[in-house]
């Protein structure tokens, strides 16, 4: 059984890989595949349920193969399967299948028939892979395959303005959630002194031996658990991120952001639930934010005037009350919940275009001139303000942009001194006085030595700043980010001793990366004079391969499980001890910063309306 | 033309703008017009060309598309030479023959529009719609929704600066975040030009300057534009002017900049350097564009001379007294072209007619427990009359998915956990066996077939929304006077004439009224049938008719019917009859409207390239109407998509003919209109209403980005009013790609059976009518009725015009069917 059970979990995966070798023109081969594929995937795990359901419903743990060991730790992808694995993957695969049979005939004609298909593969190949999950390292590869194909369906037009930037926004957002999840799996790490598996933590009794003498790091670990959670299930307060994800084709928003994607914050917290239930404060915070988001999230749906807006508000009002019945300790509620409103808000966005003869016709025979409800019996004054603070959805844009993006781009601007001209000037001295440092370390006093990981990941961070606000330069964004993981590496050989094959395990992924960026961009910059970050130039247009070898190479470099550096990440985390919380927090904001930095990089360089205009360009409001 | 506003007037500035922003209207009203209306008054080649240097709009295909178009022979080099001899004269062809083929030109669609507000990114820094728009957008959808929010806007019923300044008074939440912005809206004085005084400073920029942020959203904008011209097109009403959204995005831009900068900044016309040629500035016609416009002429030429080939080459028939089964009108849609010629084929004793959908009845229509009327005409006509439904137990089915309940909170948590998993049941069963539901639009449910109509005024009706309930007969007899006159249809009257409305259905479609017929409002003509068939049936209107000249046999009558494009299927109205020879015929008749539909949905489904043409004909056509019940067909039918011809004439002209469904065909007898008097209104109807269908899909199809509403995939619905892409951006007026992208997007060519002379004369009737032909927005052929000589209107005269093509003879047309997916050229029919 548990061999099949791995065929399962990667037939979607090399599905995927399959139809990137498939040819664009042939609709019929392409979406027959992708339907063949999902179809019986489908059917195989209805059967497999009826089978797991008559042996007892037990639950199944799978160690597979090791992608790392060492001593101190051992990296390994593992599945694990149980009643909320059977409901999600169920409904996830039900949705899957039904959305494919609709966009086959639905997608006819799009530019981008293929790049649909297989971008909706490689995201069911990672949901499968996060639900099956067994622990937080496997259920990471699969969150950041969701990130990542998120990304390219809401800029599936990736001509326009909109789409490129709500896509960005989007993967902003995810991102946030990826150090949630970073920090979890390091201090998880600590807490248990292994690389845990869900199985174990399910057991109470260990959660319960663990959690003494290390409360607080248990409450760490499950806060940060929550913040993953809330980015993905566009909770308070990452809300707004949802209504503007749909702007792909609508079967897209269906199952992204109507059903699959948009609840697997939800997963994650189920899957932890026997972890941090047992704590109060995490409870009490899981129960606070899911209830408040519940009701904002309703107020602001309620104003929505858009169909698809209104359907997105709705279910993050109702994911937020997931959480408060999670918080509460029902977790088959809970499960239940997330299955209809799945498949609800799948249907009503679905047939979101319906709306308009619908209810223009209801509107011609029901016509009442003058609306009641609840609020017109508020004070004027309240019922206004509340109104303007529901449109402007509880200034939640703000928020974020003033705790977060603000004070990112105000660093950058700190350290614009640092110019393309004299960067290096600082940069390579420093770098060089910490290798000798490093290799002369007996000379240093003790103290020097404890503080030098922070100093030198601090600088490592500062490099990734300045990057994220360079406009003009690419080659220095670049350089920037590729140098930020020598820093790194530096700065966690000043703990502890890194062996070379570790070394060399991280730098492979992204030494590669790196290298094919700087081939894209010199190609570019030869063709195209005055390419820069300033605008979007949507090269795409002309130089589509190029535009494909440069995201791979920024997933390389931004440590996507496309390459070693992924594990490698993970490694030096390890190497971080349990007091380091900011050597850990600088590392996590690195990784999520240059990833995001990468990521806009190619978005500005390939994406949008193109900058020549030999054809029809669409309104930048479009 | 020189335009010199160096004094600023804000109502001229209004004016001007409303005039070349989009005029669609809502969703539920849905016409087609010119989309470049505005540049009408221009030669349509210059006004192309303007419309491009000024708003970046490709407005033609470009270069390297004709140039394929050329290569796989779809424009002819004959054509292409006779274009060029007679634009540039005889010694020019291969200087010209070369730049057209090998001239090396860049193509650029880059306009003026926004050069001026462009600075505020490049001296600023600062990006306006970025922070306004989404915001902006919101709140206007939010004032003009009309029932998707389930918290309705809390103000009602004053102006929109009204509104805001009642907000902003009673609100802890201001629109502002700086006090100056706060201040100028409240002070009621406050005008448009005191803030472009602030924000701009040079009032020789202020037009360019709003031209520049009004068209960075023209679809929010147009619509502002037209609801604030016809508030009748919104049924829940709102007040709203283009004014008010200017000064309203003009304060919210002061708000931002005082933010970023504080009070003192200086207006953006003092600190560029160099002001940005006027907008409206003398548009040059470059040899890049020359080049363009011969290709365009080619192109549409080439058509042309297959069609008026095939014309000159129609055997004319004998005047002999052939037996007519039965008579049939339809409307003049290109989509009925296919269904006539089947009608005829199968049944050779079979006479049709084309007429504007409407039948020449105008009124509004209100359906049984409707709280609106609707207009059922052509839009430019207010009708008086009003007709009612009336039947018991008129019931609409729901769906709740659409309800307001499942969005809200504790009701949307109790069906979460109980109905959410009927959508999934029902979700399969969509995808799996597609079927009607309550969110179909159905053409058969535009009224009820069982129910009474109240179409005869008996003198003791009360007016209602101050509208005569019915026609009185001498009304009626007019306006059946008027019809028959018009296509010619003056005697020999068959036992049953039917009059056959259309009407369209779809589902997941926002552009369904587009869809329906277009001579009555974007309706199904269902009713219009009906009542005229009532009209004419009536034994004191036949009196009447026969006093002017028309006699109506006691024997004939007249029977209504609706077709639906979409699902190839008819529905007849009132056709239980006393007399059993009458139903004997009708049953007989009947078959032969079956048996031409299921052939008029092969027809159609040849374009389709997801139904494969080797299915029997049964499963073809039931694949066919499965479109129309589809939740994930974005194409139940392709609509007007390749529209080219209007032809006005009898219908011999053409009988023989195969038109690839390309024509709007009119009927018209000029040997009973001597003087051009049907013909002129025949004309002053068709050439805004087939040329308008005609240019917005040319426009949409080159420019489907700009011009049209772009791929309808990601389409969001915006208060029931409009489609945008995702939440933040402009409604997309324009039709979408999936509507015109097999159209071949050439200009209508009208044809129309007098004489040349006459023809002038009736077009020069009036100026408006006229503009369309002088000024070449479509092309225009009279027929010789008497030799069949073609005359070609050329620079305002006629000029006679030889043809070339010479069309092929073909007995079985149907095998065409199997392996053709693009346009078929003129066949002869055997």
């Amino acid at each position: 059984m548990d061999k099949f059970l791995e065929i399962f979990i990667l037939w979607p995966m090399a599905a995927f890989f399959i139809s990137l070798f498939l040819p664009k023109s042939n609709e019929k081969l392409i979406s027959g595949f992708s339907f063949g594929v999902v179809g019986l995937h489908f059917i195989s795990i209805i059967g497999f349920l009826a089978y797991w359901i008559s042996v007892g419903r037990g639950n199944i743990n799978i160690q597979e193969f090791s992608l790392y060991k060492s001593e101190n730790l051992h990296y390994f992808i593992d599945f694990y399967f149980d009643h909320v694995t059977a409901v999600y993957s169920l409904v996830g695969s039900m949705l899957t299948f039904l959305v494919i049979t609709y966009s086959r005939i639905y997608l006819h004609r799009e530019d981008g028939f293929k790049r649909f298909f297989y971008t909706i593969l490689f995201f069911y190949a990672g949901y499968n892979l996060a639900v099956y999950a067994g622990n937080l390292e496997t259920l990471f590869i699969g969150w950041e395959i969701l990130g990542i194909t998120s990304f390219l369906l809401v800029a599936f037009y990736r001509e326009r303005y909109l789409p490129v930037k709500n896509a960005l926004k989007v993967f902003s957002i995810y991102r946030i959630g990826d150090v949630g999840i970073l920090l979890a799996m390091w201090a998880s790490h600590h807490f248990w002194h292994e690389n845990v598996t869900f199985e174990k933590m399910h057991d109470i009794n260990q959660v319960q031996s663990h959690l003494q003498g290390h409360a607080l790091f248990g409450v760490f670990i499950s806060i940060m658990l929550l913040l993953a959670a809330c980015a993905k299930s566009a909770q308070f307060p990452f809300s707004s991120w949802l209504p503007r994800a749909m702007e792909g084709p609508t079967p897209s928003s269906a199952i992204f952001y109507g059903s699959l994607s948009v609840h697997l914050g939800v997963f994650l917290l189920l899957r932890t639930m026997s972890f941090w239930e047992q704590q109060l404060l995490p409870s009490i915070l899981i129960g606070t934010v899911g209830l408040f988001t519940a009701i904002i999230g309703a107020s602001i749906g309620r104003v929505q005037s858009s169909v698809k807006s209104q359907i997105a508000y709705a279910s993050v009002a109702q994911i937020g009350l997931i959480f408060f019945e999670l918080a509460l300790g029902f977790e088959t509620l809970a499960l239940v919940h997330f299955a209809g409103n799945a498949f609800l808000r799948t249907y009503q966005l679905l047939v979101s275009p319906s709306a308009v003869s619908y209810l223009i016709r209801e509107q011609f025979y029901h016509f009442e001139s003058k609306h009641q409800n609840i609020e017109t019996h508020f004070s004027k004054k309240l019922e206004y303000s509340l109104f303007l603070l529901s449109i402007k959805e509880w200034n939640m844009d703000e928020l974020l942009d003033k705790f977060i993006w603000k004070p990112l781009k105000h660093m950058g601007t700190l350290l614009s001194f640092l110019n393309s001209r004299n960067v290096f000037y600082f940069v390579i001295p420093t770098y060089v006085i910490g290798l000798l440092v490093k290799i002369t370390s007996y000379s240093i006093p003790p103290f020097m030595l404890d503080l030098l990981p922070e100093i030198y990941a601090f600088l490592g961070l500062l490099l990734v700043f300045r990057a994220y606000s360079e406009r003009r330069n690419v080659f220095v964004g670049w350089t920037l980010i590729l140098m930020n993981h020598f820093w790194v590496v530096l700065a966690i050989s000043f703990n502890d001793t890194l062996s070379l094959y570790e070394t060399i395990y991280y730098f492979t992924g992204v030494i590669v990366a790196g290298l094919l960026g700087y081939t894209v961009l010199y190609a570019l910059q030869k063709k195209e004079a005055g390419i820069d970050l300033n605008r979007f130039q949507g090269h795409v247009y002309e130089y589509p391969r190029w535009s494909a070898a440069f995201l791979t190479a920024c997933l390389g470099l931004a440590g996507f499980p496309i390459s070693t550096t992924f594990v490698g990440e993970d490694i030096l985390f390890s190497h971080i001890s349990y007091d380091q919380v900011f050597l850990a927090f600088y590392l996590s904001l690195g990784f999520v910063i240059s990833g995001i930095t990468l990521i806009r990089m190619f978005a500005r360089l390939f994406l949008g309306p193109h900058v020549k205009r030999y054809h029809a360009i669409a309104q930048r409001s479009s | 033309m020189k335009h010199t506003i160096d004094i600023f007037r804000v109502d001229n500035v209004i004016h001007h703008l409303k005039h070349y922003l989009p005029s669609q209207a809502p969703l539920k009203d849905f016409i087609h017009h010119n989309t470049l209306h505005a540049f009408q008054d221009r030669k349509f080649f210059q006004a192309i060309t303007e419309a491009s240097n000024i708003f970046g709009y490709k407005t033609s295909l470009s270069l390297s598309e004709y140039r394929m178009l050329f290569l796989s022979g779809k424009i002819q080099v004959g054509v292409l030479e006779k274009v060029i001899q007679s634009r540039k004269g005889k010694g020019q062809q291969e200087e010209w023959k070369q730049k057209m083929l090998q001239g090396e030109y860049s193509d650029n669609f880059a306009g003026r529009r926004s050069h001026l507000r462009n600075h505020w990114k490049d001296l600023y820094n600062i990006d306006l719609d970025l922070a306004i728009q989404p915001f902006l957008f919101r709140f206007l959808c939010s004032y003009l929704d009309q029932g998707i929010a389930i918290w309705r806007f809390p103000v009602w019923n004053k102006g929109f600066l009204t509104t805001i300044r009642e907000m902003e008074r009673n609100t802890f939440n201001s629109f502002f975040k700086t006090p100056r912005a706060r201040k100028l809206l409240m002070d009621r004085k406050c005008e448009i030009i005191d803030l472009l005084q602030i924000l701009v400073g040079d009032e020789t920029l202020f037009e360019h300057y709003l031209f520049d942020q009004q068209f960075a959203h023209p679809g929010w904008s147009g619509m502002v534009s037209v609801i604030e011209d016809t508030p009748q097109s919104l049924l829940d009403a709102r007040r709203i002017s283009l004014h008010d959204l200017i000064i309203f995005e003009l304060l919210l831009e002061i708000d931002q900049l005082d933010r970023k900068f504080g009070e003192n900044w200086l207006p953006l016309g003092l600190r560029i350097e160099k002001k940005p040629e006027h907008l409206f500035a003398n548009v040059e016609v470059t040899e890049y564009r020359e080049v363009l416009h011969l290709w365009q002429e080619a192109f549409e030429w080439t058509y042309y001379d297959q069609v008026l080939g095939g014309i000159s080459k129609v055997t004319v028939r004998n005047e002999e007294v052939r037996k007519v089964d039965f008579q049939a009108l339809f409307c003049i849609d290109d989509r009925e072209c296919s269904f006539r010629r089947y009608v005829e084929d199968i049944d050779p004793g079979a006479e049709t007619f084309g007429t504007p959908g409407f039948f020449g009845v105008e009124f509004y229509y209100k359906p049984m427990n409707g709280k609106f009327s609707m207009k059922v005409c052509p839009a430019p006509v207010t009708p008086k009359y009003l007709i009612k439904e009336e039947i018991e137990n008129k019931t609409t089915k729901k769906d709740f998915h659409f309800a307001d309940y499942t969005h809200s909170l504790f009701f949307g948590w109790l069906i979460t956990h109980s109905i959410g998993f009927w959508s999934a049941i029902r979700l399969f069963i969509n995808i799996f066996t597609p079927r009607l539901s309550p969110a179909t639009t159905l053409s058969f449910r535009h009224m009820d077939r069982f129910s009474r109509l109240s179409v005869e005024h008996f003198g003791h009706e009360q007016p209602e929304d101050g509208l005569q309930v019915g026609f009185t007969v001498t009304e009626m007899a007019d306006r059946v006077e008027a019809l028959l006159k018009s296509i010619g249809l003056v005697g020999d009257f068959a036992p049953i004439v039917y009059v056959v409305g259309h009407g369209a259905s779809s589902v997941n479609n926002t552009h369904y009224a587009g869809y329906d017929c277009g001579a009555c409002s974007g309706r199904p003509g269902s009713v219009n049938a009906r009542v005229l068939c009532y009209m004419a049936n009536h034994l004191e209107v036949r009196q009447i008719l026969k006093s002017r000249g028309i006699t109506i046999p006691a024997t004939t009558i007249f029977l209504g019917a609706l077709h639906d494009t979409t699902r190839d299927e008819i529905e007849f109205y009132d056709d239980q009859f006393t007399d059993a020879g009458k139903n004997q015929l009708h049953l007989k008749n009947k078959e032969v409207f079956q048996k031409a539909l299921l052939r008029n949905a092969r027809e159609r489904a040849r374009r389709f390239v997801t139904i494969s043409p080797k299915l029997s004909l049964r499963r073809l056509y039931k694949k066919v109407k499965d479109r129309s019940v589809s939740l994930f067909e974005p194409r139940p039918e392709l609509n007007h998509a390749t529209n080219a011809l209007c032809i006005i004439g009898r219908r011999d002209m053409t009988k023989d003919l195969f038109l690839d469904r390309r024509a709007f065909m009119n009927s018209y007898d000029c040997t009973i209109d001597p003087e051009g008097n049907s013909l002129f209104h025949i004309l002053k109807a068709a050439a805004p209403v087939c040329g308008g269908i005609n240019l917005e899909y040319y426009f949409s199809r080159v420019d489907n980005l700009k011009l049209g509403a772009g791929t309808k995939l990601p389409h969001n619905v915006m208060g029931l009013i409009g489609v945008a892409n995702g939440i933040d951006g402009d409604l997309r007026p324009g039709l979408p790609n999936q509507m015109v992208e097999v159209h071949d997007p050439v200009r209508l060519l009208i044809i129309a059976e007098h004489y040349p002379e006459v023809v002038l004369k009736t077009i020069q009737r009036t100026p408006e009518l006229y503009e369309w032909f002088i000024n070449e927005w479509v092309h225009l052929v009279a027929i010789h009725p008497d030799n069949r000589t073609i005359w070609r209107f050329e620079e305002g005269s006629f000029t006679e015009y030889m043809p070339d093509y010479q069309p092929d003879v073909v007995g079985n047309i149907e095998k065409h069917f199997e392996t053709e997916v693009d346009n078929l050229p003129v066949f002869l029919i055997k």
